[in-house]
């Protein structure tokens, strides 16, 4: 048992200690914004908010988590009105759509440290989310977008 | 009710603008539908009382934006108010909902960029229709001759008396005629009549539920009591799983069994993590005996294809021909030859291959979700597998995260519907990212000759390009690949030159057959086959001395939309631009599925690595009429990207008959940090829509190797141009 908070609430997760985060918040907990993608920390699909910093939660077991603050897509604004969800909107980034959670739960953990990050910081900070439907300049544009606008 | 689209051809040419459409009418029309809440107006579209439109949706989304252009062609012609339009996917029946583009000639599948294309005028005839139907009801409830009424959106209007009435107050009292009135495309709109097609403010409907975490794909599914499988993935076809070893997998918490199976070895477990736990901790010996799949080795096997192509005595299949260009070449002033070869590529869909299955307890019938780029090949294995007919199986489709090919192949169907027949509760599949991979249907591994003949001029007067490879259509299209006699039609795209004003061409192919799972991968054989002829091409620049721009457009002169793509594309890179010694230019161009495309790449080159740095990319498509403009811009810079990896860094190797890679640190996919800028323009015009989910693809790689070339004096022959490629060839 192991006991966390995801999104502001509560949760007891009954998986064994090193079942992956990803597959307690999507399976167990039914939050399947966060994707699975390579299960070894390459492509942050599912990326998530961990005490505010950014983690795979593939590879980052349940028992890791105890007495810690979870942050998923669906929890990231109330209503999907967080300035870099209303940026990709703007500028239609997502495509197949499946890698989008993650890239906006990492952009969402820069923005919170850099108001105003360059574009080789963004670049340096993103790299290790892959889009492949190559949405990545689309990605680039919507961070400096809500950059600008939060 | 139903309603058919039958499709008569005239000349079979391969332009959606020859193609006819008629409507016809079978099985009983209800009418009467007064005080319902909705009308179904014909196969495509119904309306309800209080004015939604749902729009039956025939094909997937798998990111190239069909869930919102489909349902705005059909809004369109019926004149709906677009904020009132929703969709519902329609059913796997190909009989009424297929594509008739001439590719699939009536399959009901998402592929090869034809979704617009090919329902283009099923929609907008569907939507006139149920629009017609509107217009005579009201005709008829106001006395007045359906000739005065026009509409606005989602509004019957009645100039003359002031009238106006919602399409939702018009369904209360409508009736659908027994026989719904005929309409032919000259009853459709002009596009300069056209409220919605081509408008740039008109969003995806899906991208909000894509930021939000809502957007429902297949691996999202959980339904009560469901067991969740992993599978080791058989190496190869035909592989047989001997020793296998489940002691240690049967011990991890929450395995409730181990199936070796014809397509691998299946752990059952009560979580996702005890499934993958116990595939993990599984001990399996492949057994090949006398399977030729087993040996496979691509390295060695590609020195194989390279003999095959250049052997004069090789069985070859011609695919395109003009002239006589094996006389032509004979007698040619001067002739050239070159030789290019490409790796088996993944697709590397982000979603790994799932699908979640429940079977009846006597076993006829089943329920599947999943994405899939076919429903009805999905319910087809699915009705194989249970022995029963597809009509017994309910498939729910879903979003896929990524298809570009992969998700046509029903694998996962086939494979959940198998566990599931066995448990006889809903089972899970979900493919960890290694089996995925090894479980790879990749685009085919190839090798190009390449001749051509120069008359005294310096002029091309003689083309042969020969391509060694096995064919994607012996493997995923049997039943067409018989049909045509062996044609590889997804395999060979692209070795076809139809706009280049050669006069003795000839394209043909020698067939490797080893086993491998090739498959459809994006942009298909214009992929690699543009590779080989647009580098060709450029060699031929420079050997009599052209500007690499100046001979495409003297070879396209009679091609106006050719033309136009390539001028464009000048102009966007100012081609005649100095770039310094440590940059340059290099061009390509391509026809894809009735549509036109070129490109400029801008590179240089880290000369210590090898590592090639795209700086920007050019690229210019006319693919028609345009129904979303800004996604049009987006697929184009989708596809170049798919274009820049495959160029740059993939490659799926095989040993054994297995593949090499296993995951993302060692199948290498494009990343931010090598992103060039893409600057896309679209060129609209008023032929009918043609392909734009691929159209960027080919050219990138041929850009970036006549880019290097003039950079170096180096040609790059091979794909993909990794660092260590290049490397090799600036040393050669």
């Amino acid at each position: 048992m192991t006991k966390f908070v995801v999104n502001g609430s509560e949760v007891n997760s009954e998986q064994p200690a090193d079942t992956p985060l990803l597959w307690v918040i999507r399976e167990e907990l039914g939050l399947t914004g966060t994707k699975f993608g390579c299960g070894i920390a390459q492509c942050g699909a599912c990326t998530v908010h961990v005490n505010g910093s950014p983690v795979r939660s593939c590879v980052t077991p349940v028992s890791a988590v105890a007495g810690k603050k979870i942050t998923t897509i669906e929890g990231l604004s109330p209503s999907g009105d967080h300035p870099l969800q209303k940026a990709w909107i703007a500028a239609q980034v997502p495509q197949c759509g499946y890698c989008q959670s993650g890239q906006i739960m990492q952009a969402a953990a820069l923005l919170a440290k850099n108001k105003n990050p360059s574009r080789e910081q963004i670049v340096r900070h993103m790299n290790g989310n892959i889009c492949r439907c190559g949405t990545y300049n689309r990605i680039i544009g919507a961070i400096q977008r809500a950059a600008k606008e939060a | 009710m139903l309603l058919e689209t039958k499709i008569s051809r005239r000349g079979f040419m391969q332009t959606a603008g020859a193609l006819t459409f008629s409507f016809t009418f079978a099985g009983r029309v209800t009418s009467a539908v007064a005080q319902e809440a909705s009308a179904k107006f014909n196969a495509w579209v119904s309306i309800g009382a209080d004015g939604t439109v749902t729009v039956m949706m025939p094909a997937a989304e798998m990111g190239q934006g069909s869930l919102t252009a489909l349902p705005l062609i059909l809004a369109e012609e019926l004149d709906a108010d677009w904020s009132k339009v929703t969709t519902q996917y329609a059913p796997p029946i190909p009989k009424i909902y297929g594509n008739y583009h001439p590719l699939f000639q009536g399959a009901m599948l998402t592929a090869a960029s034809v979704s617009t294309p090919g329902y283009w005028m099923s929609m907008r005839l569907g939507g006139a229709q149920a629009r017609r139907v509107l217009l005579d009801n009201v005709a008829q409830q106001w006395g007045v001759p359906a000739s005065e009424l026009s509409t606005e959106p989602s509004m019957v209007v009645h100039k003359a008396s002031g009238r106006k009435i919602s399409y939702g107050e018009v369904v209360r009292f409508a009736k659908v005629p027994e026989t719904p009135p005929q309409v032919s495309e000259a009853d459709l709109k002009k596009p300069s009549q056209f409220r919605l097609i081509g408008r740039s403010d008109i969003p995806r409907t899906d991208v909000p539920s894509k930021t939000n975490g809502s957007a429902k794909y297949g691996i999202d599914v959980r339904l009560p009591g469901m067991l969740y499988a992993s599978v080791l993935e058989a190496p190869y076809d035909g592989a047989k799983a001997t020793d296998v070893n489940s002691d240690a997998a049967m011990k991890v918490a929450g395995v409730k069994r181990v199936l070796p199976l014809p397509f691998g070895v299946a752990v059952l477990a009560d979580s996702v993590h005890g499934a993958n736990k116990g595939r993990r901790a599984l001990k399996v010996k492949w057994d090949g005996a006398g399977n030729p799949n087993a040996s496979f080795d691509s390295e060695k096997a590609l020195a194989e294809y390279a003999g095959h192509a250049k052997d004069p005595n090789a069985k070859a299949m011609t695919w395109f021909q003009k002239g006589d260009a094996p006389a032509a070449l004979g007698s040619a002033a001067k002739t050239m030859t070159a030789e290019y070869s490409s790796v088996h590529c993944y697709h590397a869909q982000m979603e790994p291959m799932n699908c979640v299955a429940r079977v009846a307890a006597d076993g006829q019938s089943a329920e599947v979700w999943t994405g899939t780029q076919s429903t009805a090949l999905a319910a087809f294995v699915a009705s194989n597998v249970l022995k029963t007919t597809p009509d017994k199986i309910r498939v729910h489709q879903h979003l896929l995260g990524g298809g570009y090919g992969r998700r046509i192949w029903p694998d996962a169907v086939a494979q959940a519907v198998v566990l599931a027949n066995i448990t006889k509760e809903p089972v899970k599949l979900i493919l960890t990212r290694e089996d995925d991979l090894t479980a790879a249907r990749p685009r085919p591994m190839t090798y190009h000759v390449l001749k051509a003949g120069l008359d005294g001029s310096g002029n091309v007067v003689a083309w042969h390009h020969r391509l060694a490879a096995e064919n994607v259509d012996a493997v995923a299209a049997p039943p067409r690949f018989k049909a045509t006699g062996g044609k590889d039609i997804i395999g060979w795209r692209g070795l076809e030159q139809p706009f280049y004003g050669v006069p003795n061409m000839l394209a043909d192919a020698v067939r490797e057959q080893r086993g491998v799972r090739v498959h459809a991968w994006r942009g298909i054989g214009a992929g690699y086959n543009k590779f080989a002829s647009e580098s060709f091409l450029d060699e031929i620049a420079h050997a009599t001395g052209k500007d690499p721009l100046a001979l495409r457009l003297e070879l396209t002169k009679d091609h106006p939309r050719a033309q136009a793509v390539i001028k464009a594309v000048a102009e966007m890179a100012d081609w005649k631009k100095p770039r310094g010694k440590d940059r340059a230019l290099g061009i390509a161009f391509s026809d894809y599925h009735d549509s036109f495309s070129a490109g400029i790449a801008e590179v240089s080159l880290d000369r210590k690595t090898g590592k090639i740095r795209v700086h920007n990319y050019w690229i210019a498509g006319d693919a028609g009429i345009v129904v979303q403009p800004e996604n049009a811009h987006a697929q184009l810079e989708s596809a170049v990207v798919y274009g820049l990896s495959s160029a740059l860094t993939e490659e799926l190797t095989y040993k054994n008959g297995a593949v090499t890679q296993s995951n993302f640190h060692d199948y290498q996919l494009m990343r931010m940090a090598d992103m060039p800028l893409i600057h896309t323009k679209v060129i609209v015009t008023d032929n009918a829509p043609t392909g734009l989910g691929e159209l960027g693809v080919p050219t990138v790689a041929p850009a970036i190797g006549n880019a290097l070339f003039k950079l170096t004096g180096k040609r790059l022959r091979q794909l993909p141009m990794s660092a260590s490629r290049v490397s090799a060839t600036l040393k050669a």
